[in-house]
Protein backbone atom coordinates (compact mmCIF):
# COMPACT_ATOMS: atom_id res chain seq x y z
CA UNK A 1 0.00 0.00 0.00
CA UNK A 2 1.24 3.47 -0.86
CA UNK A 3 2.32 5.95 1.74
CA UNK A 4 -0.40 8.35 2.78
CA UNK A 5 0.30 11.88 1.65
CA UNK A 6 -2.83 13.78 2.34
CA UNK A 7 -2.23 15.22 5.73
CA UNK A 8 0.75 15.72 7.94
CA UNK A 9 -0.98 14.64 11.13
CA UNK A 10 -1.00 10.89 10.80
CA UNK A 11 -3.40 10.14 13.59
CA UNK A 12 -7.11 10.42 13.04
CA UNK A 13 -7.26 12.44 16.20
CA UNK A 14 -5.33 15.29 14.56
CA UNK A 15 -7.46 15.41 11.42
CA UNK A 16 -10.22 18.01 11.01
CA UNK A 17 -13.69 17.01 12.16
CA UNK A 18 -16.53 16.58 9.71
CA UNK A 19 -19.66 18.67 10.09
CA UNK A 20 -23.15 17.16 10.08
CA UNK A 21 -23.58 18.38 6.52
CA UNK A 22 -20.30 16.73 5.51
CA UNK A 23 -21.29 13.38 7.02
CA UNK A 24 -24.37 13.46 4.81
CA UNK A 25 -22.55 14.77 1.72
CA UNK A 26 -19.73 12.24 1.90
CA UNK A 27 -21.82 9.32 3.14
CA UNK A 28 -21.00 7.09 0.14
CA UNK A 29 -17.29 7.59 0.83
CA UNK A 30 -17.60 7.08 4.55
CA UNK A 31 -19.25 3.69 4.12
CA UNK A 32 -16.44 2.58 1.78
CA UNK A 33 -14.26 0.29 3.90
CA UNK A 34 -11.00 1.69 2.49
CA UNK A 35 -11.99 5.33 2.98
CA UNK A 36 -14.22 5.58 6.01
CA UNK A 37 -14.53 8.58 8.28
CA UNK A 38 -10.78 8.74 8.79
CA UNK A 39 -10.14 8.81 5.02
CA UNK A 40 -12.72 11.52 4.51
CA UNK A 41 -11.15 13.62 7.24
CA UNK A 42 -7.78 13.02 5.61
CA UNK A 43 -9.17 14.34 2.30
CA UNK A 44 -10.47 17.37 4.16
CA UNK A 45 -6.98 18.05 5.47
CA UNK A 46 -5.41 17.63 2.01
CA UNK A 47 -4.16 20.25 -0.42
CA UNK A 48 -3.99 19.62 -4.17
CA UNK A 49 -2.59 22.01 -6.78
CA UNK A 50 -4.02 21.87 -10.29
CA UNK A 51 -1.89 23.38 -13.04
CA UNK A 52 -4.41 24.33 -15.71
CA UNK A 53 -8.16 24.77 -15.45
CA UNK A 54 -8.89 23.59 -18.99
CA UNK A 55 -9.77 20.23 -20.50
CA UNK A 56 -7.97 18.02 -17.99
CA UNK A 57 -8.30 20.44 -15.10
CA UNK A 58 -12.09 20.59 -15.46
CA UNK A 59 -13.03 17.02 -14.50
CA UNK A 60 -10.10 16.74 -12.10
CA UNK A 61 -11.08 19.85 -10.18
CA UNK A 62 -14.75 18.96 -10.14
CA UNK A 63 -14.26 15.42 -8.87
CA UNK A 64 -11.67 16.44 -6.29
CA UNK A 65 -13.97 19.20 -5.05
CA UNK A 66 -16.95 16.85 -4.96
CA UNK A 67 -14.83 14.28 -3.11
CA UNK A 68 -14.10 16.78 -0.37
CA UNK A 69 -10.42 17.57 -0.86
CA UNK A 70 -10.04 20.40 1.65
CA UNK A 71 -7.98 22.84 -0.40
CA UNK A 72 -7.68 23.07 -4.16
CA UNK A 73 -5.20 25.42 -5.80
CA UNK A 74 -5.92 26.43 -9.40
CA UNK A 75 -3.33 28.01 -11.70
CA UNK A 76 -4.51 29.43 -15.02
CA UNK A 77 -4.10 32.82 -16.64
CA UNK A 78 -6.49 32.27 -19.55
CA UNK A 79 -10.04 33.48 -20.12
CA UNK A 80 -13.00 31.32 -21.09
CA UNK A 81 -13.44 31.15 -24.85
CA UNK A 82 -16.34 29.60 -26.76
CA UNK A 83 -13.97 27.08 -28.32
CA UNK A 84 -13.21 25.76 -24.79
CA UNK A 85 -16.76 24.68 -24.02
CA UNK A 86 -16.69 21.51 -26.16
CA UNK A 87 -14.57 19.90 -23.43
CA UNK A 88 -13.85 22.27 -20.52
CA UNK A 89 -16.94 21.49 -18.49
CA UNK A 90 -15.78 23.56 -15.54
CA UNK A 91 -16.84 26.61 -17.54
CA UNK A 92 -20.08 27.54 -19.26
CA UNK A 93 -21.78 29.89 -21.65
CA UNK A 94 -22.53 32.27 -18.78
CA UNK A 95 -18.82 32.65 -18.00
CA UNK A 96 -17.55 33.32 -21.53
CA UNK A 97 -14.89 36.00 -21.32
CA UNK A 98 -14.39 35.53 -17.58
CA UNK A 99 -11.04 34.60 -16.08
CA UNK A 100 -10.89 30.82 -15.94
CA UNK A 101 -9.95 30.83 -12.28
CA UNK A 102 -13.01 32.98 -11.50
CA UNK A 103 -15.29 30.79 -13.59
CA UNK A 104 -13.84 27.71 -11.89
CA UNK A 105 -14.26 29.19 -8.43
CA UNK A 106 -17.97 29.81 -9.01
CA UNK A 107 -18.59 26.32 -10.36
CA UNK A 108 -16.56 24.53 -7.69
CA UNK A 109 -18.09 26.57 -4.88
CA UNK A 110 -21.53 25.56 -6.11
CA UNK A 111 -20.42 21.93 -6.30
CA UNK A 112 -18.98 21.91 -2.79
CA UNK A 113 -18.84 25.08 -0.67
CA UNK A 114 -16.77 23.25 1.95
CA UNK A 115 -13.72 23.27 -0.33
CA UNK A 116 -11.26 26.10 0.14
CA UNK A 117 -10.09 27.42 -3.23
CA UNK A 118 -6.82 29.23 -3.82
CA UNK A 119 -6.56 30.70 -7.30
CA UNK A 120 -3.52 31.96 -9.19
CA UNK A 121 -4.44 34.08 -12.20
CA UNK A 122 -0.93 33.96 -13.64
CA UNK A 123 1.19 31.73 -15.84
CA UNK A 124 2.90 28.93 -13.90
CA UNK A 125 6.50 30.02 -14.44
CA UNK A 126 10.00 29.47 -13.16
CA UNK A 127 9.66 32.63 -11.09
CA UNK A 128 6.55 31.62 -9.13
CA UNK A 129 6.25 27.83 -9.41
CA UNK A 130 8.17 26.79 -6.30
CA UNK A 131 6.45 29.33 -4.12
CA UNK A 132 2.99 28.36 -5.37
CA UNK A 133 3.55 24.60 -5.14
CA UNK A 134 5.42 24.46 -1.85
CA UNK A 135 2.43 24.07 0.44
CA UNK A 136 0.51 21.45 -1.52
CA UNK A 137 0.53 17.67 -1.08
CA UNK A 138 0.03 16.65 -4.71
CA UNK A 139 0.48 18.49 -8.01
CA UNK A 140 -1.79 17.68 -10.96
CA UNK A 141 -0.41 18.38 -14.44
CA UNK A 142 -3.29 19.55 -16.60
CA UNK A 143 -1.20 21.87 -18.76
CA UNK A 144 -1.34 22.11 -22.52
CA UNK A 145 2.27 22.61 -23.55
CA UNK A 146 5.64 20.96 -23.18
CA UNK A 147 7.36 23.85 -21.45
CA UNK A 148 4.95 23.88 -18.52
CA UNK A 149 5.01 20.10 -18.33
CA UNK A 150 8.79 20.10 -17.81
CA UNK A 151 8.44 22.94 -15.33
CA UNK A 152 5.71 21.07 -13.42
CA UNK A 153 7.89 17.97 -13.37
CA UNK A 154 10.96 19.77 -12.10
CA UNK A 155 8.96 21.55 -9.39
CA UNK A 156 7.50 18.22 -8.28
CA UNK A 157 10.92 16.57 -8.12
CA UNK A 158 12.57 19.50 -6.34
CA UNK A 159 9.80 19.68 -3.75
CA UNK A 160 9.37 15.89 -3.46
CA UNK A 161 5.67 16.00 -4.33
CA UNK A 162 3.91 13.52 -6.62
CA UNK A 163 3.02 14.78 -10.08
CA UNK A 164 -0.23 13.32 -11.39
CA UNK A 165 0.24 13.50 -15.13
CA UNK A 166 -2.29 13.50 -17.95
CA UNK A 167 -1.92 14.46 -21.58
CA UNK A 168 -4.21 14.28 -24.59
CA UNK A 169 -4.14 14.64 -28.35
CA UNK A 170 -6.95 13.97 -30.82
CA UNK A 171 -8.36 10.57 -29.74
CA UNK A 172 -5.54 9.42 -27.46
CA UNK A 173 -4.36 10.12 -23.98
CA UNK A 174 -1.65 9.27 -21.49
CA UNK A 175 -1.67 9.20 -17.70
CA UNK A 176 0.86 8.38 -15.03
CA UNK A 177 2.10 9.39 -11.60
CA UNK A 178 5.58 10.86 -11.54
CA UNK A 179 8.04 11.96 -8.89
CA UNK A 180 7.01 9.64 -6.11
CA UNK A 181 9.72 8.63 -3.63
CA UNK A 182 11.05 5.76 -5.75
CA UNK A 183 9.32 6.24 -9.08
CA UNK A 184 10.37 7.81 -12.38
CA UNK A 185 9.64 11.38 -13.40
CA UNK A 186 8.46 12.91 -16.66
CA UNK A 187 12.05 13.47 -17.78
CA UNK A 188 12.72 9.73 -17.34
CA UNK A 189 9.95 9.12 -19.87
CA UNK A 190 10.80 11.94 -22.26
CA UNK A 191 14.28 13.38 -21.60
CA UNK A 192 13.61 16.33 -23.89
CA UNK A 193 10.64 17.73 -25.82
CA UNK A 194 10.13 17.62 -29.57
CA UNK A 195 11.33 20.59 -31.58
CA UNK A 196 8.80 23.29 -32.44
CA UNK A 197 6.39 22.21 -35.10
CA UNK A 198 6.96 18.46 -34.85
CA UNK A 199 3.88 17.85 -32.72
CA UNK A 200 0.79 19.95 -33.35
CA UNK A 201 -1.12 21.37 -30.41
CA UNK A 202 -4.75 20.51 -29.68
CA UNK A 203 -5.69 23.91 -31.07
CA UNK A 204 -4.29 22.75 -34.40
CA UNK A 205 -4.79 19.01 -34.34
CA UNK A 206 -8.10 18.88 -32.54
CA UNK A 207 -9.17 16.81 -29.56
CA UNK A 208 -12.21 14.67 -28.87
CA UNK A 209 -14.24 16.61 -26.31
CA UNK A 210 -14.81 13.73 -23.91
CA UNK A 211 -11.16 12.61 -23.98
CA UNK A 212 -10.01 15.04 -21.25
CA UNK A 213 -12.99 13.76 -19.27
CA UNK A 214 -11.59 10.25 -19.42
CA UNK A 215 -8.00 11.20 -18.65
CA UNK A 216 -8.89 13.89 -16.11
CA UNK A 217 -11.02 11.52 -14.06
CA UNK A 218 -8.13 9.06 -14.06
CA UNK A 219 -5.95 11.88 -12.70
CA UNK A 220 -8.54 12.64 -10.02
CA UNK A 221 -8.67 8.94 -9.09
CA UNK A 222 -4.90 8.70 -8.82
CA UNK A 223 -4.80 11.86 -6.72
CA UNK A 224 -7.30 10.49 -4.21
CA UNK A 225 -5.42 7.17 -4.06
CA UNK A 226 -2.20 9.06 -3.30
CA UNK A 227 -3.87 11.16 -0.62
CA UNK A 228 -5.42 8.12 1.07
CA UNK A 229 -2.65 5.60 0.41
CA UNK A 230 -5.05 3.37 -1.49
CA UNK A 231 -4.20 0.63 -3.98
CA UNK A 232 -1.43 0.82 -6.55
CA UNK A 233 -1.04 4.08 -8.38
CA UNK A 234 0.27 4.54 -11.91
CA UNK A 235 3.74 5.35 -10.53
CA UNK A 236 6.14 3.32 -12.68
CA UNK A 237 3.52 2.76 -15.34
CA UNK A 238 2.25 4.82 -18.26
CA UNK A 239 -1.40 4.33 -19.18
CA UNK A 240 -2.10 4.70 -22.90
CA UNK A 241 -5.72 5.28 -23.84
CA UNK A 242 -6.97 5.10 -27.40
CA UNK A 243 -10.64 5.96 -27.67
CA UNK A 244 -10.95 4.82 -31.28
CA UNK A 245 -10.61 1.17 -30.37
CA UNK A 246 -11.20 1.91 -26.65
CA UNK A 247 -7.96 0.23 -25.70
CA UNK A 248 -6.26 0.80 -22.36
CA UNK A 249 -2.65 -0.34 -22.29
CA UNK A 250 -0.04 0.15 -19.59
CA UNK A 251 3.68 0.12 -20.30
CA UNK A 252 6.37 -0.02 -17.66
CA UNK A 253 8.36 3.08 -16.75
CA UNK A 254 11.69 3.05 -15.00
CA UNK A 255 13.56 5.72 -13.14
CA UNK A 256 16.50 6.69 -15.33
CA UNK A 257 19.70 6.88 -13.25
CA UNK A 258 20.96 9.48 -15.74
CA UNK A 259 17.84 11.65 -15.43
CA UNK A 260 19.02 15.18 -14.58
CA UNK A 261 15.93 15.78 -12.42
CA UNK A 262 15.42 12.67 -10.29
CA UNK A 263 18.57 10.66 -11.13
CA UNK A 264 21.76 12.68 -11.03
CA UNK A 265 19.79 15.63 -9.60
CA UNK A 266 21.80 18.11 -11.62
CA UNK A 267 18.67 20.19 -12.00
CA UNK A 268 18.79 22.15 -8.78
CA UNK A 269 16.80 25.20 -9.80
CA UNK A 270 14.19 26.14 -12.38
CA UNK A 271 15.22 27.50 -15.72
CA UNK A 272 13.14 29.58 -18.11
CA UNK A 273 10.80 27.15 -19.83
CA UNK A 274 8.86 29.39 -22.19
CA UNK A 275 11.39 28.95 -24.98
CA UNK A 276 11.91 25.32 -24.11
CA UNK A 277 9.90 24.00 -26.96
CA UNK A 278 8.34 26.76 -28.91
CA UNK A 279 4.90 25.23 -28.64
CA UNK A 280 2.72 27.87 -27.05
CA UNK A 281 1.11 27.58 -23.68
CA UNK A 282 -2.32 28.62 -24.79
CA UNK A 283 -4.14 29.49 -27.93
CA UNK A 284 -3.98 33.10 -26.80
CA UNK A 285 -0.20 33.11 -26.96
CA UNK A 286 -0.02 31.29 -30.27
CA UNK A 287 0.13 34.40 -32.35
CA UNK A 288 2.82 35.94 -30.17
CA UNK A 289 4.96 32.83 -30.49
CA UNK A 290 4.50 32.70 -34.23
CA UNK A 291 5.53 36.28 -34.60
CA UNK A 292 8.56 35.64 -32.44
CA UNK A 293 9.51 32.80 -34.78
CA UNK A 294 9.68 35.08 -37.78
CA UNK A 295 10.82 38.58 -38.46
CA UNK A 296 7.90 39.80 -40.53
CA UNK A 297 4.35 40.09 -39.33
CA UNK A 298 1.24 41.84 -40.49
CA UNK A 299 -1.99 42.66 -38.67
CA UNK A 300 -5.43 41.87 -40.04
CA UNK A 301 -6.12 45.60 -40.42
CA UNK A 302 -2.99 46.05 -42.50
CA UNK A 303 -3.98 43.05 -44.60
CA UNK A 304 -7.49 44.42 -45.11
CA UNK A 305 -6.00 47.73 -46.27
CA UNK A 306 -3.65 45.94 -48.68
CA UNK A 307 -6.54 43.97 -50.15
CA UNK A 308 -8.67 47.11 -50.44
CA UNK A 309 -5.83 48.92 -52.23
CA UNK A 310 -5.38 46.00 -54.61
CA UNK A 311 -1.72 45.56 -53.67
CA UNK A 312 0.15 42.90 -55.61
CA UNK A 313 1.06 40.08 -53.23
CA UNK A 314 0.34 36.41 -52.58
CA UNK A 315 -1.95 35.41 -49.72
CA UNK A 316 -1.48 31.78 -48.69
CA UNK A 317 -3.69 29.92 -46.23
CA UNK A 318 -1.85 26.97 -44.64
CA UNK A 319 -4.84 25.45 -42.83
CA UNK A 320 -6.42 22.11 -43.65
CA UNK A 321 -9.13 21.77 -46.35
CA UNK A 322 -11.89 21.21 -43.77
CA UNK A 323 -10.94 24.48 -42.10
CA UNK A 324 -10.93 26.23 -45.47
CA UNK A 325 -14.54 25.08 -45.90
CA UNK A 326 -15.53 26.85 -42.68
CA UNK A 327 -14.40 30.22 -43.97
CA UNK A 328 -11.59 31.97 -45.80
CA UNK A 329 -10.11 35.37 -46.45
CA UNK A 330 -10.86 36.70 -49.95
CA UNK A 331 -7.99 36.16 -52.35
CA UNK A 332 -6.33 33.47 -50.27
CA UNK A 333 -4.89 30.31 -51.82
CA UNK A 334 -4.86 27.05 -49.88
CA UNK A 335 -1.61 25.18 -49.31
CA UNK A 336 -1.98 23.02 -46.16
CA UNK A 337 1.07 23.19 -43.91
CA UNK A 338 1.88 19.53 -44.55
CA UNK A 339 2.30 20.33 -48.25
CA UNK A 340 3.88 23.71 -47.77
CA UNK A 341 7.53 22.75 -47.81
CA UNK A 342 7.11 20.91 -51.11
CA UNK A 343 5.32 23.94 -52.57
CA UNK A 344 8.04 26.47 -51.67
CA UNK A 345 9.90 25.99 -55.00
CA UNK A 346 6.70 26.99 -56.81
CA UNK A 347 6.57 30.34 -54.98
CA UNK A 348 8.27 33.52 -56.18
CA UNK A 349 10.85 34.79 -53.65
CA UNK A 350 10.76 38.26 -55.18
CA UNK A 351 7.09 38.73 -54.33
CA UNK A 352 5.55 39.71 -51.01
CA UNK A 353 3.87 36.67 -49.46
CA UNK A 354 1.41 36.87 -46.57
CA UNK A 355 0.76 33.55 -44.86
CA UNK A 356 -2.22 32.91 -42.62
CA UNK A 357 -3.80 30.07 -40.66
CA UNK A 358 -6.30 29.87 -37.82
CA UNK A 359 -4.43 31.68 -35.07
CA UNK A 360 -1.01 32.54 -36.50
CA UNK A 361 0.91 29.55 -35.18
CA UNK A 362 1.14 27.31 -38.24
CA UNK A 363 1.61 30.30 -40.53
CA UNK A 364 4.47 31.37 -38.27
CA UNK A 365 6.19 28.10 -39.01
CA UNK A 366 5.48 28.45 -42.73
CA UNK A 367 6.99 31.94 -42.71
CA UNK A 368 10.03 30.60 -40.85
CA UNK A 369 10.39 27.94 -43.58
CA UNK A 370 10.12 30.62 -46.26
CA UNK A 371 12.74 32.74 -44.54
CA UNK A 372 15.04 29.74 -44.26
CA UNK A 373 14.59 29.27 -48.01
CA UNK A 374 15.65 32.87 -48.62
CA UNK A 375 12.26 34.57 -48.95
CA UNK A 376 12.76 38.04 -47.50
CA UNK A 377 9.25 39.33 -48.10
CA UNK A 378 7.32 36.65 -46.21
CA UNK A 379 4.93 37.93 -43.54
CA UNK A 380 2.81 36.17 -40.96
CA UNK A 381 -0.79 37.26 -40.32
CA UNK A 382 -0.94 37.84 -36.58
CA UNK A 383 -3.94 36.14 -34.98
CA UNK A 384 -4.91 34.40 -38.22
CA UNK A 385 -8.48 34.04 -39.36
CA UNK A 386 -9.67 34.31 -35.74
CA UNK A 387 -8.40 37.90 -35.64
CA UNK A 388 -9.85 38.48 -39.13
CA UNK A 389 -13.25 37.38 -37.81
CA UNK A 390 -12.87 39.56 -34.70
CA UNK A 391 -11.76 42.73 -36.42
CA UNK A 392 -12.63 42.61 -40.13
CA UNK A 393 -15.36 40.16 -41.06
CA UNK A 394 -17.47 38.77 -38.20
CA UNK A 395 -19.48 36.66 -40.68
CA UNK A 396 -16.56 34.24 -40.82
CA UNK A 397 -17.20 31.61 -38.12
CA UNK A 398 -14.62 31.19 -35.38
CA UNK A 399 -13.79 27.62 -34.45
CA UNK B 1 8.93 -14.11 -37.68
CA UNK B 2 5.97 -11.75 -37.21
CA UNK B 3 6.39 -8.78 -34.89
CA UNK B 4 3.48 -6.41 -34.32
CA UNK B 5 4.15 -2.67 -34.29
CA UNK B 6 1.52 -0.49 -32.59
CA UNK B 7 1.29 3.06 -33.92
CA UNK B 8 -0.58 5.95 -32.29
CA UNK B 9 -3.04 7.69 -34.60
CA UNK B 10 -0.74 10.70 -35.04
CA UNK B 11 1.77 8.35 -36.73
CA UNK B 12 -0.78 5.98 -38.26
CA UNK B 13 -1.81 8.68 -40.71
CA UNK B 14 1.68 8.35 -42.21
CA UNK B 15 1.15 4.58 -42.55
CA UNK B 16 -2.08 4.56 -44.55
CA UNK B 17 -3.97 4.86 -41.24
CA UNK B 18 -2.79 1.46 -40.03
CA UNK B 19 -2.60 1.48 -36.23
CA UNK B 20 -1.03 -1.96 -36.25
CA UNK B 21 1.65 -3.00 -38.70
CA UNK B 22 3.03 -6.50 -38.88
CA UNK B 23 6.74 -6.74 -39.61
CA UNK B 24 8.45 -9.97 -40.62
CA UNK B 25 12.11 -9.44 -39.80
CA UNK B 26 14.74 -12.13 -40.13
CA UNK B 27 15.56 -14.32 -37.12
CA UNK B 28 17.84 -12.62 -34.55
CA UNK B 29 16.54 -9.24 -35.67
CA UNK B 30 16.47 -6.14 -33.48
CA UNK B 31 13.92 -3.43 -32.76
CA UNK B 32 15.97 -1.26 -35.13
CA UNK B 33 15.48 -3.84 -37.90
CA UNK B 34 11.75 -3.86 -37.27
CA UNK B 35 11.66 -0.05 -37.44
CA UNK B 36 13.67 -0.13 -40.68
CA UNK B 37 11.22 -2.59 -42.21
CA UNK B 38 8.24 -0.42 -41.24
CA UNK B 39 9.95 2.72 -42.56
CA UNK B 40 10.77 0.94 -45.85
CA UNK B 41 7.06 0.25 -46.21
CA UNK B 42 5.98 3.74 -45.07
CA UNK B 43 8.87 6.15 -45.79
CA UNK B 44 7.04 9.18 -44.35
CA UNK B 45 7.32 7.57 -40.93
CA UNK B 46 11.12 7.64 -41.09
CA UNK B 47 11.83 11.16 -39.83
CA UNK B 48 9.17 10.77 -37.13
CA UNK B 49 10.78 7.64 -35.67
CA UNK B 50 14.53 8.10 -36.08
CA UNK B 51 16.94 11.01 -36.06
CA UNK B 52 19.52 11.68 -38.75
CA UNK B 53 21.88 9.21 -37.11
CA UNK B 54 19.19 6.53 -37.22
CA UNK B 55 18.70 6.62 -33.44
CA UNK B 56 15.47 7.08 -31.46
CA UNK B 57 14.47 10.59 -30.46
CA UNK B 58 14.26 11.44 -26.76
CA UNK B 59 10.61 12.39 -27.27
CA UNK B 60 9.47 9.18 -28.97
CA UNK B 61 9.60 6.11 -26.74
CA UNK B 62 9.67 2.55 -28.03
CA UNK B 63 8.35 -0.27 -25.87
CA UNK B 64 9.19 -3.88 -26.56
CA UNK B 65 6.47 -5.95 -24.93
CA UNK B 66 5.70 -2.97 -22.69
CA UNK B 67 9.32 -2.38 -21.60
CA UNK B 68 11.20 0.78 -22.59
CA UNK B 69 13.95 -0.27 -25.04
CA UNK B 70 16.31 2.42 -23.73
CA UNK B 71 16.96 0.18 -20.73
CA UNK B 72 17.49 -2.86 -22.92
CA UNK B 73 19.93 -1.80 -25.64
CA UNK B 74 17.79 0.69 -27.55
CA UNK B 75 17.33 -0.19 -31.22
CA UNK B 76 19.79 -3.07 -30.67
CA UNK B 77 17.29 -4.85 -28.40
CA UNK B 78 16.57 -8.31 -29.82
CA UNK B 79 13.05 -9.20 -30.91
CA UNK B 80 11.46 -12.62 -30.95
CA UNK B 81 8.57 -14.18 -32.77
CA UNK B 82 5.29 -12.70 -31.56
CA UNK B 83 6.81 -9.65 -29.87
CA UNK B 84 5.01 -6.31 -29.83
CA UNK B 85 6.66 -2.95 -30.36
CA UNK B 86 4.60 0.01 -29.15
CA UNK B 87 5.60 3.52 -30.21
CA UNK B 88 4.61 6.38 -27.92
CA UNK B 89 5.47 9.94 -28.96
CA UNK B 90 5.23 12.79 -26.47
CA UNK B 91 1.95 14.68 -26.56
CA UNK B 92 1.18 17.78 -24.58
CA UNK B 93 -2.48 18.64 -25.00
CA UNK B 94 -4.56 19.33 -21.94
Amino acid sequence: MATTLGAEPNTVHDLPELTQEEYLRYGRHIILPDVGEAGQRRLKASRVLLIGAGGLGSPTAMYLAAAGVGTLGLVDFDVVDASNLQRQILHGTSTLGHRKVDSARDRLHDLNPNVHLETYDAPFSASNALEIARDYDVIVDGTDNFGTRYLTNDVSVLLGKPNVYGSIFRFEGQASVFATADGPCYRCLYPSPPPPGMVPSCAEGGVLGVLPGLIGTIQATETIKLLLGLGDTLAGRLLLVNTLDMSFRTVRLRRDPACPACGTRTITHLEEYTEYCGIPGTEATAAANAVAAGTGDITVRELAEKLARGDDFDLIDVREPYEWQIGRIPGARLIPLGEFEAAIPTLDPSREIVVQCRSGQRSGRAVAALQAAGFVYARNLVGGILAWSDEIDPTIPKY
Amino acid sequence: MPVTVNLPSILARLAENARQVEARPAPSATVGDVVSEVVARYPELGPRLRDEQGQPYPFVTFYLNDDDIRFNGGFAAAVRDGDEVTIVPAIAGG
